[in-house]
């Protein structure tokens, strides 16, 4: 295999990778985001979609979904302007994609030297960095992408031709113009702190301790920086409280009014996948990342055997705790009720046999739901299981003789952490919807232009100044002897 | 190979959505074909080492520039009917007779210039293109006046922007 094949080809996976990546959380979030609000509002939430009687915590729910927007009819309005409406879905959702590739999610792999040689064609052992583009200036690409991401709601809202989307989409580009500045000045803090714009650089500089991690970095300039850019990424993702775009009360649906079928679909999994961008972003620059705290990369590969055990440890419990939870599950009144309900009067014109039959025994049958709860406990019992091998496994020292299993092991270690910390994130942005009513449009630009700006200003200033102090002396870590 | 796969995909696109921007009818159409155009010109800054060039372009242009074009032409509700369509006024003459004669030129000093010698791209120093780079030439010695003039400048274009559309200070 030729380098430029194999560049091409690394370059590919991962490019799937990072897509897949967002994509798989996209569909998670939603259920989270109905879970939550149902918590939050003290009612149960989804719990009717079933396969053969397993809700799953409505995690079903989101499948039926899936379907029913697929299917459906997708209505294009006479008096649209066909092109840029068509585009508009396409570009919010290509957008928040894009802005990903930059976002380190591991160290580095090191495919040693002998398989590296033997199967893909190279001399000596072969690093693979675990971000799809490690371009200088990525905080700066994170900017220009993100600053794209309004064009696909103006173009909705423009091409609609009515004139509630049309200010829903007036309302998007005035906010997120506003909003991008308080966001580059926070942004522009944080790059003077660290002296860097790669984000693999800043990720080493994370690396080191707990102590550099971004939010904690020449106090009080990291933690500043940190508000203006999670406050500025709310109004970019176009969240409550501000989520004016889109304001039902005002607005009908503000710019996606006219959209149906997979369009809204693309428009809806967009906010999403935003979500996961701007979490995972805020994470890279503020919360290290992968980094795992006082356990750096070094570390984990120098005691490769007892990460593995404490791995199974932890997973094991955790698993445990899952599989008692599901087990007392079994006492649910609701499963009592229903073992005294024989299920809904037959249906006469039910299929019963052929496709049909099996069809409907799959759409209708509940009968499974009496067991839910022994399937449950099951498959959390196995998870413990297998995480407590893992321990056995690590006491036989199985990984610390084989670089690749070891490489692959901090891999996914480190991307656990970072997963963590990007879900807490997401799980903010739900919780502040759920929790905040939204603002009025002139508190809304009051907010960005006369309180984040100023600050974000100075906060550029006290950079400066601790720079002109010393070069090293804002981080923590250095400063202490 | 697979550069120049990347370069003649960007420049068709290029030269494609430049003639969009001239040919739309529709003002929005025209304005996003620009950004287009923008994107794959991005991408030939990238490919030349230039990444620092390339991420302003999509920055500034598409992503500040065009969108408040775009926010003008919704507010001002541009439509098909306000396009006064072609007419050959001797003004217009003119104007594509300026405007092919500046290709031309840049044309015939694009061919000229390729006799000359290239530097290849694995002489370039390492730090070639990097935003370090950039921030050294701007501002030490020979680029600082300038560069403080043009900023002077635009803080003038904005402050006369504020009085010109403020009556009452």
């Amino acid at each position: 295999m030729s380098e430029t094949m194999l560049t091409v080809i690394l370059a590919l996976v991962k490019c799937v990778f990072s897509v897949a990546f967002v994509m798989q959380i996209v569909p998670l979030l939603i259920w989270a985001e109905r879970k939550g609000a149902a918590y939050i509002q003290d009612r149960p939430g989804p719990n009717r979609a079933h396969i053969l009687g397993v809700r799953a915590g409505g995690l079903i729910h989101t499948l039926p979904d899936v379907f029913k927007l697929i299917t459906k009819e997708d209505v294009v309005p006479s008096h649209v302007f066909r092109p840029l409406w068509a585009l508009a879905p396409i570009i919010s959702m290509s957008v928040a994609l894009v802005t990903f590739s930059v976002v380190p999610w591991g160290d580095q792999i090191l495919i040693p030297a002998e398989i590296a040689e033997k199967y893909l064609g190279t001399t000596g052992p072969l690093a693979v960095k675990l971000q799809v583009a490690d371009i200088d200036g990525g905080l700066l690409y994170i900017l220009a992408m993100t600053s794209l991401g309004v064009y696909g709601i103006m173009l909705a809202g423009w091409s609609s031709n009515n004139k509630f989307s049309l200010l829903g989409g007036l309302r998007s580009a005035a906010q997120m113009v506003s909003y991008e500045l308080a966001m580059g000045m926070g942004v522009v803090a944080m790059f003077m702190t660290y002296g860097t714009t790669r984000l693999d650089e800043i990720m080493q500089i994370q690396a080191e301790s707990i102590l550099n991690w971004g939010v904690l970095l020449s106090p009080p300039v990291g933690v500043i920086a940190f508000v203006l850019f999670w406050v500025a990424a709310f109004a970019e993702c176009n969240r409550n409280p501000f989520d004016l775009p889109e304001g039902e009360a005002e607005l009908v649906a503000g710019y996606h009014t006219e959209y149906s079928s997979l369009r809204f679909a693309l428009f809806f999994m967009a906010e999403y996948a935003n979500m996961v961008v701007a979490s995972s972003v805020t994470a890279t620059l503020f919360f290290g990342g992968y980094n795992i705290p006082f356990v750096n990369g070094a570390m984990l590969r120098e005691n490769i055997d007892l990460v593995l055990m404490a791995i199974g440890l932890g997973g094991g419990l955790f698993f445990l705790f899952a599989t008692s939870v599901a087990y007392g599950r079994r006492k649910d009144p609701f499963y009592a009720a229903m073992d005294a309900f024989k299920g809904p009067r037959p249906n006469k014109l039910a299929p019963t046999s052929g496709l049909n039959g099996l069809l409907y025994r799959a759409l209708h049958d509940d009968t499974l739901r009496q067991h839910e709860w022994k399937i449950f406990t099951a498959i959390w019992a196995g998870a413990a299981l297998a995480h407590f091998g893992l321990i056995g496994l690590g006491a036989m020292k199985i990984a610390s003789g084989m670089p690749l299993l070891t490489e692959i092991i901090v891999f996914v270690t480190q991307l656990n952490a970072f997963v963590v910390k990007v879900l807490f994130g997401c799980w903010m942005f739900i919780w502040v919807r759920w929790t905040l009513p939204r603002f009025r449009y002139d508190q809304l630009m009051d907010l960005g232009w006369k309180y984040m700006l100023p600050i974000g200003l100075v906060n550029i200033l006290l950079a400066a100044v601790w720079l002109l102090i010393d070069a090293n002396a804002m981080r923590l870590y250095a400063a202490i002897p | 190979m697979f550069e120049a796969l990347l370069f003649y995909t960007f420049s068709v696109l290029a030269v494609f959505a430049g003639a969009m921007v001239i040919t739309r009818r529709n003002a929005a159409s025209s304005a996003i074909a620009l950004v287009a155009s923008f994107f794959c010109l991005a991408s030939m800054y990238a490919m030349l080492g230039a990444h620092f060039v390339a991420v302003i372009q999509i920055l500034v242009y598409a992503g500040a520039i065009m969108v408040l074009f775009i926010f003008v032409i919704m507010v001002l509700n541009l439509r098909e009917d306000n396009d006064p369509g072609w007419n050959l006024s001797p003004r217009a003459v003119l104007g594509a007779g300026v405007g092919g004669l500046v290709g031309l030129t840049v044309f015939v000093g694009a061919s000229a210039a390729r006799s000359a010698t290239f530097m290849p791209a694995d002489k370039l120093d390492p730090g070639f293109g990097t935003i370090e780079q950039i921030g050294y030439t701007l501002f030490s010695g020979r680029y600082l006046l300038p560069f403080e003039v043009v900023s002077a400048l635009l803080t003038v274009a904005v402050v006369g922007a504020v009085v010109l559309a403020k009556k009452e200070l």
